[in-house]
C-alpha cells in the first residue's frame, strides 16, 4: 500500500496556500491575468407600484471590452431581481448561489420568497469573504410586504435606498438621479428616469458603455426588458449582408434539414418509484 | 558654509533641505468650481469652502477673483497656491498697465500664463496644487478654460473641476445650449452645485456665482441653496423590511 499524503481541502473560505509563490512569480516577471470586470452602471429606483432596475451590457477586461453585450440583471426569484458590479464571476457565482437557496426556502415555507430574505443571505455570504468576493448588487423586487431596493457593498453593508447607484459609473448615474428624482413617479416616468441614468453612465464613464437592459417589477408581475436602448449601434453596416470574394464560385445554396432516424416508441412502463 | 548632508531614499539621493521646500501634498482645500459660456459671457459657481484635511475650517473664502478687466478666475486646490497665484497675475497685470498702450490682457493670454506657470512648477517636481478655470469676455469673444495642476490646459463650452468632473459634467454635457439666458445658466449652475451639495462631502451649502460679461465682472452676495430631505422612505427607511438597514 503506496503511502501517498492526501491533501484534504480547508473547510471552506479562500485558500491562501498560493499567495507567496505567486508573489515569487510576479517578481519573476509573469504577468497576472486580470479579472473581467464589469466596469458598470447599475441603478435601481422605487416607483409608485413598484421597483425598476437598470445596468448598462458592458465587461471590461482592464482596456479591453471583452463583452459588448452582457446581461447584469440577474434573475433571484419571480419577484426579485438582482444587478451586479464588480468581479463578473463573483456577481454571477453570489446570485446564482442566493438564487438557488431562495428556490429551495421558498419550497420549504410554501410562501414567496422576500427582498430581505436575499439580502441577509447575500450579506451574511459577503461579509464573510471579508470583501475578497467583489461583487456590488443592487436588490430589488416587490414581495408580500411591498416594493424594496437595497444596495449591498463587497464587505457586506447594505443600504435601504429609494433610489441606488453602484459601479465605476455610479456618479454620473447618481447626479441624474439628485437632480430628477420624485417621489411617487408612473411607470414611464420610471423607465425613462432610470434609461436617462444609464445613458448618463455610458456616456461618461469609460466602464461603461452599449446598451441599457431594463427590469420592472411589480406586485404579482415581473418585465424585463433586455436591451431597451441601443444608443451605440454599429455605424456601417453593409446593406448585401455577406459578400463571397471574387474567386469563389457559389454554385447552389440550400439548406438540407437533417431527418429524424431514430423512432421512439413508446413501450414498457415507467421507470418504477 | 553649510554642508547638506544628503539622504538617500527610494528616489536617489536628495538633499533634506530642499525637500521641505516642495509641495508634496495639500492641506487647506477648496473643492469643485462649476462654469458654463451663456449668451452674454461666461457665468461660474464655486462655494465657500475651506477644508483642513476633514475639516471644514474655513466658510468664508471667495475662491473665484476677477483678473483685470477682461478676466475671471476660479480655483480649487490649494488655497494658499491659489494666492500666490494670484500674486503672481498681479505683477503679470501691473506690468501689462505699465506699457500704457490702451491694450490689456485678455483670457486667452492670462490662460496661456497661466498654462506655462503650472506647466513649468509640475517640471521641478513642485506644483502648484490647483486645478484652475479661467473665463473671460473680450471685444464680444466669449473664453472659457481650464488648467490643472500638472499644466494639462484645454478650452471648452464647460468645465468643472474636483468632483464637478464626475458629478456636474453629466448634467451639463445633457443640457447644456449654445444660448442660454442668464436665468437659465444661473439655474444650470445651481443644479450642478446642489447635487454637489449632496453628494461631496467638503462642499457647504453657501455659494457665489461669479458673471463676466463685456461690461465687467460681477460676484454675487453669498447664499444658499434649497435642499430636499423629506422623502418618505428617509423618514422610515426600513418599514416592512424589519431587521434590515
Amino acid at each position: 500500500m503506496s503511502q501517498t499524503a492526501v491533501d484534504v481541502p480547508p473547510k471552506g473560505g479562500f485558500s491562501f496556500d498560493l499567495c507567496k509563490r505567486n508573489d515569487m512569480l510576479t517578481q519573476k516577471g509573469l504577468k497576472a491575468p486580470s479579472f473581467l470586470k464589469t466596469g458598470t452602471t447599475i441603478v435601481g429606483l422605487i416607483f409608485k407600484d413598484g421597483v425598476i432596475l437598470g445596468a448598462d451590457t458592458r465587461a471590461t477586461e482592464g482596456p479591453i471590452v471583452a463583452d459588448k453585450n452582457c446581461e447584469k440583471i440577474h434573475y433571484m426569484a419571480p419577484n426579485i431581481y438582482c444587478c451586479g458590479a464588480g468581479t463578473a464571476a463573483d456577481t454571477e457565482a453570489v446570485t446564482d448561489m442566493v438564487s438557488s437557496q431562495l428556490r429551495l426556502h421558498r419550497y420549504q415555507t410554501g410562501r414567496d420568497s422576500r427582498v430581505i430574505t436575499a439580502l441577509t443571505l447575500l450579506k451574511k455570504h459577503l461579509f464573510s469573504y471579508q470583501g475578497h468576493v467583489s461583487a456590488a448588487l443592487v436588490l430589488g423586487g416587490v414581495d408580500i410586504t411591498g416594493p424594496h431596493l437595497h444596495t449591498i457593498y463587497p464587505h457586506g453593508s447594505t443600504d435601504t435606498l429609494p433610489f441606488a447607484t453602484m459601479g465605476s459609473g455610479s456618479l454620473a448615474a447618481m447626479s441624474v438621479f439628485e437632480a430628477k428624482y420624485k417621489e411617487g413617479l408612473t411607470r414611464d416616468e420610471g423607465i425613462k428616469l432610470v434609461a436617462e441614468a444609464i445613458c448618463s453612465g455610458i456616456f461618461n464613464d469609460l466602464g461603461s458603455g452599449s446598451n441599457v437592459d431594463i427590469c420592472v417589477i411589480t406586485k404579482g408581475n415581473k418585465e424585463y426588458l433586455r436591451n431597451y436602448m441601443e444608443p451605440n449601434p454599429r455605424t456601417y453596416v453593409s446593406s448585401k449582408g455577406y459578400s463571397f470574394t471574387k474567386k469563389t464560385e457559389v454554385l447552389l445554396t440550400k439548406i438540407t434539414p437533417l431527418l429524424e432516424r431514430v423512432e421512439i416508441t413508446e413501450v414498457g412502463e415507467a421507470m418504477e418509484e | 558654509m553649510t554642508f547638506t548632508i544628503p539622504i538617500e531614499n527610494g528616489n536617489g539621493v536628495k538633499n533634506a533641505e530642499a525637500d521641505s521646500q516642495r509641495t508634496l501634498y495639500p492641506y487647506v482645500t477648496g473643492t469643485s468650481v462649476v462654469a458654463i459660456k451663456y449668451k452674454d459671457g461666461i457665468l461660474m459657481a464655486s462655494d465657500m469652502g475651506g477644508s483642513y484635511g476633514s475639516t471644514l475650517r474655513y466658510k468664508n473664502i471667495e475662491r473665484m477673483k476677477a483678473i483685470g478687466k477682461h478676466s475671471l478666475l476660479g480655483a480649487s486646490g490649494e488655497i494658499s497656491d491659489f494666492q500666490e497665484i494670484l500674486r503672481y497675475l498681479d505683477e503679470l497685470m501691473l506690468n501689462d498697465n505699465m506699457w500704457d498702450d490702451g491694450n490689456s490682457l485678455g483670457p486667452k493670454e492670462v490662460h496661456n500664463y497661466l498654462t506655462r506657470v503650472m506647466y513649468n512648477r509640475r517640471n521641478k517636481f513642485n506644483p502648484l496644487w490647483n486645478t484652475l478655470v479661467l473665463g473671460g469676455v473680450k471685444n464680444g469673444e466669449k473664453y472659457l478654460g481650464m488648467v490643472s495642476m500638472i499644466g494639462v490646459s484645454f478650452e471648452d463650452n464647460h468645465v468643472a473641476t474636483g468632483f464637478g468632473n464626475h458629478l456636474a459634467r453629466p448634467i451639463l454635457r445633457d443640457e447644456w445650449r449654445e444660448d442660454l439666458s442668464f436665468e437659465e445658466g444661473v439655474k444650470l449652475l445651481e443644479k450642478c452645485m446642489r447635487v454637489l451639495l449632496y453628494r461631496d462631502r467638503s462642499a457647504i451649502n453657501k455659494l457665489q456665482i461669479a458673471k463676466m460679461t463685456e461690461e465687467g465682472v460681477t460676484v454675487s452676495e453669498p447664499y444658499s441653496l434649497k435642499t430636499f430631505w423629506d422623502f418618505k422612505a428617509f423618514t422610515n427607511p426600513t418599514v416592512g423590511a424589519e431587521g434590515s438597514w
